[in-house]
């Protein structure tokens, strides 16, 4: 039950986009179709479920303050939780490369679809900030595993709604300021404020 | 100051700014914006880490291969945050507590990884320094702009010192995400109706 709640949360109440603003960067720029916003979506929902656990494993078995303790007892007043990021960029930079692989094998459509922003899931905060924040909230295994999973389908909901509204906005008359990423950042504002609907749920 | 260097170090204020004009590094300029002194911290932490990795890799940029150049460049960028962030935590632990996750996220913003890409892998050190200064700055400017306005009306100090009347209520709502996405579109806005610049 507490993993249920977690994902909800994750999905719905603290959602990784409008609540945190992370992976803002490719949310702007890929959100102009729906089959790109969609494919990037579920791109990232697996980036994040692979990487998630594969962090955790790093910084709770190699990194965290004492986890080479069972390497050599000496170890034990070892904190390399310093070296967090560089290691957690290095997996997340690895699982990107296999994505792609397997997409240029396996759908070929939504790789030259996906094209640039592909690679640079790597460089999408949500994917760091994902395992940043799993460190920072001490999650368990099996807890970064769903978080890592919700956060992804909650990026997915606010990137593929957001590409629905764009198609609309193409149709309306807007001041020539506005165009493009202000009407964008607005649009993003009162789906955050929607989304703020669900604060409180509990299960 | 020569006139090329001028345009570098300027550009990025205003015509070319980096977050209102070229839409990187939105992450952040969002999330640290609640109060000015965290926006400034991570305008100093940002702007240092762009520009000594422009340096870097600038000056490195004759002998890395060009097929890894990503992964080089990563581990550079990697390697300042951690300077960065273990600075922080050691003489400005509170408000390093605050920015929490977003210093370590300074690695994937875009900006960093932007300029080390776009100008610091064709042009040489002097030039690279500029320009990340520059932009680190140009991305301070709104960074600070939102967070006054947000500070302004959520709280009604600056800095923490108090600006309204004693019977000012705090809007509670510019404090959270919605308020934030939208003082930004606004301020974007406003920016590009003074440069004249239109998204196609």
């Amino acid at each position: 039950m507490d993993l249920l709640s977690l994902a909800i949360k994750a999905i719905f109440v603290e959602n990784i986009l409008l609540a945190f603003f992370l992976g803002m960067c490719s949310f702007l720029a890929c959100s102009k179709k729906v089959d790109t916003a969609i494919g990037l979506g579920f791109a990232v929902i697996f980036v994040l479920t692979i990487t998630l656990p594969a962090n955790w494993a790093i910084h709770h078995f190699l990194l965290r303050e004492g986890a080479l303790a069972w390497l050599n007892p000496k170890f034990a007043s070892l904190d390399l939780s310093f070296l967090n990021f560089i290691c957690f960029i290095a997996t997340i930079a690895s699982m990107v490369q296999l994505v792609e692989m397997i997409l240029d094998k396996f759908f070929p459509a939504l790789y030259h679809a996906l094209g640039i922003f592909l690679p640079l899931i790597t460089v999408n905060c949500a994917i760091l900030g994902g395992s940043l924040f799993m460190v920072e909230r001490e999650y368990g295994a099996a807890e970064s595993a769903v978080f890592g999973f919700a956060s992804g389908i909650g990026w997915l909901l606010a990137i593929a709604a957001m590409a629905a509204i764009r198609k609309k906005l193409r149709y309306s008359h807007l001041p020539d300021g506005l165009k493009g990423l202000g009407i964008t950042m607005i649009m993003t504002g009162l789906m955050a404020m929607a989304f703020m609907c669900f604060s409180g749920i509990n299960l | 100051m020569a006139s090329a260097a001028k345009k570098l170090l300027m550009d990025p204020f205003s015509d070319n700014n980096p977050v209102t004009i070229q839409v990187l590094g939105i992450c952040s300029a969002l999330a640290v914006t609640v109060k000015v002194d965290t926006a400034i911290v991570m305008t100093l932490a940002l702007t240092s880490v762009v520009t000594l990795s422009n340096v870097v890799i600038s000056m490195m940029r004759n002998i890395i291969p060009p097929g890894i150049r990503m992964i080089v460049e990563m581990a550079v960028i990697a390697s300042l945050v951690i300077i960065a962030d273990q600075l922080l935590r050691a003489f400005l632990f509170d408000i390093s507590k605050q920015l929490s996750v977003f210093v370590g996220l300074i690695i994937t913003n875009c900006i960093v990884m932007g300029r080390a890409e776009a100008f610091a892998l064709q042009n040489p050190p002097k030039d690279s320094l500029l320009d990340g200064l520059g932009n680190g700055l140009g991305y301070g400017i709104v960074l600070i702009a939102v967070a006054a306005i947000r500070e302004l009306l959520g709280f009604g100090t600056l800095l923490n010192f108090k600006i309204m009347p004693e019977n000012f209520m705090g809007n509670g709502l510019v404090l959270l995400a919605p308020g934030a996405f939208i003082i930004l579109g606004l301020l974007i806005w406003a920016q590009r109706t003074v440069s004249k610049y239109v998204e196609e």
